[in-house]
């Protein structure tokens, strides 16, 4: 292979990464909320990701709706599920250990996946059929999918920054991820708090469900194979730092798509769980740092 | 009418009492110190008052209501407000944003209370859009006591507010809870440095073992020569 | 004929109940004991059926084989590969805290089943490994599924005793103690890392030992039949159920949880014709919402733990009353 072709094909395989890295960061950005201020490892999130992608599905097929009016319609319902999920659920176990909390996330991530299944069946969908034509760039390909994918991330990811640094929810979410004790002394309703954290986590989830929804096909099981380079990319960026679950989301990406040029495509979900380990044991606080 | 009323009261933070009843009262506008060596129970009588730990016996009452066994954040609604003694700044909010988030409950405009925050501390104004956990240890504690001003309490509880302070910063603390206690905000501190916290206090209790041990103006404790000797350091 | 079918529903049952308890035992000295959340018990259950598979059948193009031990050897090397998978794991892991060896456990889970899947050479791949040969087939004309309930209740039942001497020695104190306040166990002097390990190898060479029975049991196995619900979740429902730290909720909860399971079949064959299809997605929603009843309602589970009374220990038994509610986040 000449030099050019190699070039070519390696940044071919970036931009590849960079589209899954988006749909990585929009999980690892809730798995993060969460763990900053719930202190647990929130094992049903991929599922929460299927669940927007499988509400996207009502919205395009069912409805007819355009896309753009597709994704909050699908946002909003997956953050109404998170929000009863904690009602129902992860509230009653607030005052137990955060292992506790995770053990009972990965019940709720049961039970999610199987109301998929349940009620969409457990073969493979799509959001549309037909081929659309890449554009191509000096010999790269992009599809306009995965412009869609990279610039829609861009937004949401704009508009969530908006929203904790310039809202009064947003700042108290961040008070409460800094110190949960205080933030109940200085008299902030903590548990409103929580609820507006799961409903933001969860629909930045549905996003990032229906864009892998986009790039790939649904099934039920979409979100659980995701959560593990979702986990990774959350504590590769230093748990508890949304920008660092971004960048830690595109690490990912774009480290799992590159290592298909060296090894079996078939292992990438092992390069995410090696960055993950690697991280673990050598920075632990992440690229940009996070919490303990 | 006392401002605070705490009336013999038992608790502590599982099964075993720390408080063997403790009593004591703050009238409006006093500023009163609570000092002891360590171990007395002295910030935990204003963890008790806060509603932090459980209270099995006696009461609490403020402006004549019983708030014991209320929760922080519906006694931070009647006007008290606290200031623990670590960890009280949200460390990745600006300074501005911490002052913002201890007015968080009022509907009400508050740019007034934030301007006289301000006011009163000045190298808060310069340091508005900082990181709270970039300050120094001095600033810290300013963010932290300005925060607590921010719902305009009626009483104010400061738990040891000159710990890890270097002089000349204790003094400046100090002077400030002078001068929030004239703008007519009743105080309650917790004290390590006993003497210079009672030389502007009003009063002042003296705990040991969880129990009151004395109770007396500042002068007169000052000036006991049994409490110089065991609390004073001499 | 009726009771005959019954009494072959009923062995059966038992068996499949017998290699839960074996995982759900392992599970028990991982996370009953030492606090350890293993989420990809799947793996070790996998490791272990299909090193048994490989070591005991007859030669085949197919995939790696040709040893035809016989079955006990089968099972040592079952114990042997979980066992050192767990120790491979266990160096890298052991050290981080608690919720991140749960997120690692998932991760090797999902490695372990690309592997089976995709090396062909060693595990045929989807197609699985067939013809796993059944101790004690053969010896009487139509007793075969009852000797082996007879071989996996002896499993249970040594595993069982062996872990029940276990737990009132020091061993397993110093393991409770760990997990209940990891820091005075180090300021003790006591090496944690290594006591970590050592619980981490013999749960997973438990379950190993689930993994080779059950291949011998049903002479097929697939990289399908080790999905994380079957593999995973239903032994940590049984474990959570019969009341983790205790073994003999381990068992409790292997037997009534797989009956539950298999009743939710009974309620969901009367199912509307469209619903029949769904009707796993529907047991399994159940055993989830199960799950969530017992943590809220019953953390402890049906048989709580019971710490041995030894006069040193007295004091510390205090903060850990209820496994699940004490639990130290490690």
């Amino acid at each position: 292979m000449d030099w050019g072709c190699f070039v070519i094909e390696f940044l071919q395989v970036i931009i590849y990464g960079i589209v899954l890295g988006c749909i990585i960061s929009l999980g690892a950005i809730g798995v993060s909320l969460i763990f900053g201020i719930l202190r647990f490892a929130h094992f049903a999130h991929g599922d929460m990701m299927s669940l927007g992608a499988y509400f996207g599905l009502v919205g395009v097929v069912s409805l007819q709706l355009p896309m753009y009016a597709v994704f909050p319609l699908a946002m909003g319902a997956t953050a109404l599920v998170a929000a009863a999920l904690d009602r129902s659920i992860y509230r009653w176990l607030r005052s137990s250990t955060p292992i506790i909390m995770l053990i009972s996330s990965v019940g709720a991530a049961l039970m999610l996946r199987s109301a998929i299944q349940v009620v969409w069946g457990p073969d493979n969908k799509i959001y549309e059929a037909g081929i659309k034509l890449p554009y191509i760039f000096y010999g790269l390909r992009i599809k306009p999918d995965q412009l869609n994918i990279i610039f829609g991330t861009a937004v949401l990811v704009v508009l969530l920054h908006l929203f904790l640094h310039k809202t009064r929810m947003g700042k108290a979410m961040r008070a409460l991820s800094d110190n949960m004790d205080l933030a109940q002394v200085t008299g902030i309703n903590t548990e409103r708090v929580i609820f507006w954290t799961w409903m933001i986590a969860a629909a930045m989830a549905a996003a990032g469900g229906i864009f892998l929804g986009i790039d790939t096909r649904l099934n039920p099981i979409m979100g659980w194979r995701i959560l593990l380079p979702v986990f990774a990319a959350a504590i590769a960026g230093g748990i508890g730092n949304l920008y660092g679950a971004v960048l830690g989301g595109l690490l990912i990406g774009i480290v799992q798509e590159l290592s298909t040029m060296v090894i079996s495509p078939a292992y990438k979900p092992a390069v995410a769980f090696a960055i993950m380990v690697l991280m673990l044991v050598f920075r632990p606080t992440g690229i940009l740092g996070g919490k303990e | 009418m006392s401002l605070l009323q705490v009336d013999d009261i038992y608790g502590g933070y599982g099964n075993a009492d720390i408080l063997h009843g403790v009593s004591m009262h703050i009238e409006p506008q006093e500023i009163v110190s609570i000092i002891g060596p360590n171990g007395a129970g002295k910030s935990t009588v204003m963890k008790a008052v806060f509603g932090l730990l459980k209270v099995r016996q006696g009461r609490i009452l403020f402006n004549n209501k019983d708030i014991t066994r209320r929760r922080p954040d519906q006694i931070v609604h009647l006007g008290i407000c606290y200031v623990p003694q670590e960890f009280n700044v949200f460390p990745s909010l600006t300074v501005h944003e911490n002052l913002e988030m201890g007015a968080f409950i009022r509907k009400d405009s508050y740019s007034e209370q934030l301007d006289h925050v301000y006011e009163l501390f000045p190298p808060l104004k310069d340091k508005r859009g900082q990181s709270a956990g970039h300050l120094s240890g001095g600033q810290r504690q300013m963010v932290a006591i300005g925060r607590a001003l921010m719902l305009n309490p009626s009483l104010l509880l400061l738990d040891e507010p000159s710990a890890g302070l270097s002089p000349l910063f204790i003094e400046q603390i100090f002077e400030r809870v002078l001068e929030i206690n004239k703008s007519g905000v009743g105080i309650l501190m917790v004290e390590q440095n006993a003497k210079q916290a009672l030389s502007f206090s009003h009063r002042g209790y003296i705990l040991s073992m969880g129990g009151n041990r004395f109770e007396d103006s500042a002068e007169n404790l000052l000036n006991n020569r049994e409490v110089a000797e065991m609390f004073l350091g001499g | 004929m009726e009771l005959a079918g019954l009494l072959t529903y009923f062995i059966f049952f038992l068996t499949v109940a017998g290699i839960y308890a074996v995982l759900s035992l392992g599970l028990n000295v991982q996370w009953g004991f030492t606090g350890q959340i293993n989420i990809g018990v799947a793996a070790f259950f996998a490791i272990g059926a299909y090193s048994s598979a490989i070591v005991t059948t007859e030669a085949s193009p197919f995939h790696l084989g040709g040893f035809e031990l016989p079955f006990l050897l089968g099972i040592l090397a079952a114990m042997f590969a979980s066992g050192f998978l767990a120790f491979l794991v266990g160096l890298v892991t052991l050290k981080l805290r608690g919720d991140y060896l749960a997120i690692a456990s998932i991760g090797i889970a999902e490695i372990i089943r690309l592997f089976l899947k995709n090396e062909g050479w060693l595990t045929n791949g989807v197609r699985g490994i067939p013809a796993i040969p059944k101790p004690l087939s053969g010896l009487t004309e139509s007793g075969d599924a009852l000797l082996f309930l007879l071989v996996i209740l002896a499993f249970v039942f040594v595993i069982y005793m062996a872990l029940e001497r276990l737990y009132q020695s020091p061993w397993v104190r110093v393991l409770r103690a760990i997990r209940v306040n990891e820091d005075a166990v180090q300021a003790a002097g006591k090496n944690v890392l290594r006591f970590r390990l050592e619980a981490f190898v013999l749960g997973s060479v438990i379950m190993g030992v689930g993994g080779g029975l059950y291949a011998h049991f049903t002479t097929f196995i697939s990289p399908s039949a080790f999905d994380p619900m079957f593999g995973t979740f239903l032994v940590w429902v049984m474990l959570i159920a019969g009341g983790s730290g205790n073994n003999k909720g381990a068992l409790l909860g292997a037997v009534i949880i797989w009956g539950v399971w298999s009743g939710t079949e009974i309620f969901t064959s009367r199912l509307p014709e469209m619903w029949v299809t769904r009707a796993s997605a529907i047991r399994i929603f159940l055993v989830g919402a199960l799950l969530e009843f017992i943590l809220i309602f019953r953390p402890q589970g049906l048989l709580p733990e019971k710490p041995p009374k030894t006069p040193g220990t007295a004091r510390s038994e205090k903060s850990g009353v209820s496994p699940a509610a004490g639990r130290a986040d490690t």
